[in-house]
């Protein structure tokens, strides 16, 4: 299958030469199109600064990362932006929404910056909002949601714009257990009908509905392991057991 | 300690506030230049007269400095109320620190002494270098040359710029003591975090209201402009001023609803770009401001209206001196004041001065032996009669009580003052202005003020006679004439009859005019036979004998120069002011939500926004807020403008235009340098990079 990511021996130093902190330290993998992968790994262990340097928000120091065929870390200027807004789909742990926003308004601005017409618009969110179950929420405010809501809001408004690959950052962090299950249930869902996912998490449950997990550790590749054909319950306690060789705070996973 | 923390919030929030620190700087300066005016004139060579004039425009302007201090004491606290506010959050850490609410409100007191101390210091002294400029413009303004040219510095005008506006910042500390000894801590460390709730108004609601309003204002308006004349007392202004205001208020109040609620349903609009984002943004912007919008259009719509009616004023009135002061002087002297005994002797002439009125103005000069008429290179004497039997109440005919009922402020009982058409005639071609000529049995009437001019055309159109020493006179022309007898620096003429010669009776002889030219041009030269002619009224003789009055060109210019001075300095003082605040209230409403926008524009620009399209949305966004409040304005200020153009008919409006530009472009200065301001300040606060 083509490769959507390509993640190539890529460094990220903080600080000064004097104290020099290596977040990501010669890290290399790859995503196929239409994978679900999950990226686990301890606090301060660089999942973040690998999604940020992927998602453009953050530059690397040495490497390349390719999403397709281009090379993101030659990008400059406004072509950040273009490829942010035309191949990458955004979910954050804090949904990120806009607050003077409706639903319905939040979705269609990311079309909107990409000149869509109002029509086309219009189409694009009934689809979405169907598959993503938040038809009834559509003219409501951020506020009036609960959060499980406002990130399949944020989630529709990632995979409204057909994005190679779609970047989601802790999604289930502030969510309780129910609405998780909901949100995770909805990626599956996501990755069935072809939707590229990378997700980080440090939380093994949520982890456990990808079809592959990446371990790291201290900012380089740790293991990865595969569901294959196991149920997500036998995948989860295989997880559990990758991450109890981690040590460290993943322990605390459901 | 809490000193320091309060220098360094200072510092820290320096760049935010620029626009704060900035108005306020402004604001003392201009403070005390306005105060510190009389103290250019120093070194200026002025008349007498001039001086009693400055000393009288110091006495307005330290009045208006009164109400200014007003409106900057309410910038001040309606600006700290918005950086408090943002505030809340630091204020939340300090308490759950340990911090007891009364060092809180220490370090706020700290803060503000400290920024008073600052922009007074740099105020002043901006204020102290403006004033320097400013002599010239108050020599221009009072034709005086500058004699010397020295470094001015008005004491009185400093240490009341320090005592107003440490009143203005003790003001401000109490106000912020009590609002922080009121806030809980839950609020202060989650209003971060709290979203405002985003409702939107009831469309049909916000159409009936803003139809409502809209009606409201029309009928203000029509009140102002076309039926002006049911505004009889100055307190009945007022009404229409209240509706206005009121309709303004509630005109924000819907059209932030309805804005939103148009472009919404214009769904190819709405949905392009960040067009929802810029409206939405603006119509929170607007609901939260709708009070201060309301103040803020009032404020622009006062400016607008004041600084084109002063111009106009100034303008006009010294355009009208070359018009209505032709020739240098006209002395003016009572006749036959005995026949009229009781009349003059309440106007408080003294039984002698009434009984020797029967010489004319030249001989009455010779009296008091003075030649008047070696003075002059040209000049010519003239008498103006009146009867009892003519009075406002004959010359109006059958249309008197109709008028009457229209405007009851009239003195019809006044005598008409009345001319022989041959000394008319003479005193035209000596002023260079037109001459009539009348048929036997006719009469005319020449006047140029134009209240006077309508009404007295009512009559005129009716045809009505006058009875005049038993002639009977039919009018000559179905309206008014323009002439003058008496120079003036506005067209005050209330009218003149003119008739043909042989129907005046020389017993009514009321007034003679001796009107000439002087020999020299010489400014002082001229002051100084001026000064001799007021000379005489200390001589013993000006008791028996009543010493004619003059009315000098001389006298009436700088007279008029001074009155359009007084009013293009107040004008501009207010107006200034008004600006300046108004346009801050708005600069910083927008700053201080910065915070709030900056992680709006983090978000926009984390799913892909092209920084040309964020600022293009900042600069709509910040656009729609400055332009809504004075687009209001405007409208206003074409109904204000046709209702000051009334009030100031006297003066003339031939240089409406003129001012009207100079207007705009002063607050397109000042209003649009606001407004670059705070973009570009906003751009850099959201500027920060992913």
């Amino acid at each position: 299958m083509k490769n959507i990511l390509k993640v190539d021996k890529i460094e990220k130093y903080y600080g000064s030469r004097s104290s020099l902190t290596k977040a990501i330290d010669n890290m290399s993998f790859e995503v196929e199109k239409g994978e679900f992968v999950a990226i686990m790994g301890t606090s301060g262990s660089g999942k973040t600064t690998l999604l940020n340097c992927i998602s453009t928000i953050d530059k690397v120091t040495s490497g390349h990362i390719f999403v397709g065929d281009l090379d993101i870390t030659k990008l400059k200027g406004n072509e950040l932006n273009k490829f942010r807004r035309e191949e990458l789909g955004f979910i954050f742990q804090d949904f990120n929404l806009l607050d003077t926003l409706t639903a319905y308004e939040n979705i269609a601005l990311a079309l909107s910056i990409q000149n869509e017409s109002s029509s086309l618009i219009e189409q694009k969110i009934k689809k979405v909002a169907e598959e993503l179950d938040i038809k009834d929420v559509l003219n409501k405010y951020p506020y009036q949601m609960s959060g499980g809501q406002k990130q399949r809001v944020a989630s529709a408004r990632a995979i409204v714009t057909d994005p190679k690959l779609i970047l989601a950052d802790e999604p289930t962090g502030a969510l309780d257990s129910k609405s998780s299950k909901m949100l995770l249930e909805k990626f599956n869902y996501l990755d069935e009908l072809g939707a590229t996912i990378l997700m980080v998490t440090h939380d093994a449950f949520t982890a456990s509905y990808a079809r592959r997990v990446i371990f790291i550790k201290d900012g380089k590749f740790f293991k990865e392991i595969h569901k294959g054909k196991d149920t997500r319950k036998e995948f989860f306690d295989k997880i559990i057991d990758v991450v109890t060789l981690l040590g460290g705070d993943l322990n605390d996973a459901l | 300690m809490l000193c320091k923390l309060s220098l360094k919030n200072i510092k820290k929030s320096f760049k935010d506030y620029a626009i704060y620190f900035f108005t306020l700087i402004l604001g003392v300066a201009i403070f005390y230049v306005f105060n510190a005016l009389d103290s250019q004139t120093v070194m200026m060579d002025v008349s007498k007269s001039t001086e009693e004039i400055i000393e009288l425009m110091m006495t307005m302007l330290s009045g208006v400095s009164v109400f200014v201090s007003f409106i900057l004491g309410f910038l001040i606290i309606y600006a700290s109320r918005f950086l408090i506010k943002r505030r809340n959050k630091e204020f939340g850490i300090y308490l759950t620190l340990g911090m007891s609410k009364r060092k809180i409100s220490l370090i706020l007191f700290f803060e503000t002494l400290f920024i008073g101390i600052i922009s007074l210091i740099v105020g002043l002294l901006f204020g102290i270098l403006l004033s320097q400029a400013m002599s010239l413009v108050v020599a221009n303004m009072f034709e005086a040359n500058l004699t010397k040219f020295a470094f001015v510095f008005s004491s009185s005008a400093c240490i009341k710029t320090i005592i107003y506006f440490s009143i203005m910042y003790l003001l401000v500390m109490i106000f912020n003591t009590i609002s922080v000894s009121k806030c809980k801590l839950i609020d202060l460390l989650n209003g971060a975090k709290k979203t405002e709730e985003i409702k939107l108004k009831n469309p049909y609601l916000c159409i009936i209201i803003f139809i409502v309003s809209c009606l409201i204002l029309g009928r203000a308006y029509y009140t102002v402009t076309h039926d002006f004349l049911t505004l009889q007392e100055v307190t009945d202004i007022i009404k229409p001023i209240m509706m206005g205001a009121i309709a303004t208020f509630f005109i924000f109040w819907s059209l932030s609803g309805l804005i939103l609620r148009i472009a919404m349903s214009i769904k190819k609009f709405y949905y392009k770009g960040l067009n929802s984002f810029t409206l939405r943004q603006f119509s929170s912007q607007i609901n939260t401001t709708v009070f201060g919008a309301t103040i803020i259009c009032l404020m622009l719509f006062i400016t607008i209206c004041l600084l084109s009616a002063c111009l106009t004023m100034k303008n006009s009135m010294n355009a009208n001196i070359k018009e209505l002061a032709p020739v240098d002087a006209m002395f003016t002297v009572n006749m036959n004041m005995d026949k009229y005994y009781e009349k003059y002797r309440n106007y408080g002439y003294n039984d002698s001065q009434i009984k020797n009125s029967h010489y004319t103005a030249k001989e009455m000069f010779e009296l008091f032996d003075f030649d008047i008429t070696s003075y002059f290179k040209d000049y010519i004497e003239v008498n103006t009669y009146a009867t009892p039997d003519l009075t406002m109440n004959n010359t109006l005919g059958s249309k008197l009580n109709s008028i009457r009922i229209e405007f009851p402020f009239l003195a019809y009982d006044t005598m008409e003052s009345i001319m022989k058409i041959s000394d008319y005639n003479r005193v035209a071609k000596f002023y260079g202005i037109k001459e009539y000529s009348l048929n036997e049995n006719e009469y005319m009437i020449v006047a140029d003020f134009k209240s006077m001019v309508s009404v007295r055309n009512i009559a005129l159109k009716n045809n009505e006679t006058i009875n005049l020493f038993g002639h009977t006179l039919k009018p000559k022309y179905d309206s008014c004439q323009d002439g003058f007898l008496e120079m003036s620096s506005q067209h005050i003429n209330t009218g003149i009859i003119l008739v043909p010669d042989n129907v005046v009776d020389e017993e009514y002889l009321v007034q003679n005019h001796l009107i000439g030219n002087y020999k020299t041009n010489n400014k002082k030269e001229i002051a100084e036979i001026e000064n001799s002619i007021n000379k005489l009224d200390e001589d013993k003789k000006a008791n028996e004998y009543l010493l004619p009055s003059g009315s000098t060109k001389l006298a009436i210019k700088e007279a008029t120069t001074g009155l359009s001075a007084m009013v293009t300095f107040i004008g501009l003082y207010l107006g200034i002011i008004f600006l300046i605040s108004s346009a801050a209230i708005l600069g910083l409403k927008e700053l201080s939500e910065s915070s709030d926008n900056k992680e709006r524009f983090k978000m926009l620009r984390k799913i892909g926004t092209d920084e040309k399209m964020i600022n293009k949305a900042l600069f709509r966004q910040i656009a729609i807020f400055f332009m809504l409040p004075l687009i209001l304005a405007l409208i206003h200020s074409i109904f204000g403008i046709m209702f000051a153009v009334k009030i100031l008919e006297v003066f003339g409006t031939e240089e409406l235009l003129p001012s009207i530009i100079a207007t705009a472009i002063f607050i397109v200065i000042i209003y649009g340098g606001y407004f670059l301001i705070t973009y570009y300040s906003s751009k850099n606060i959201i500027k920060e990079r992913l």
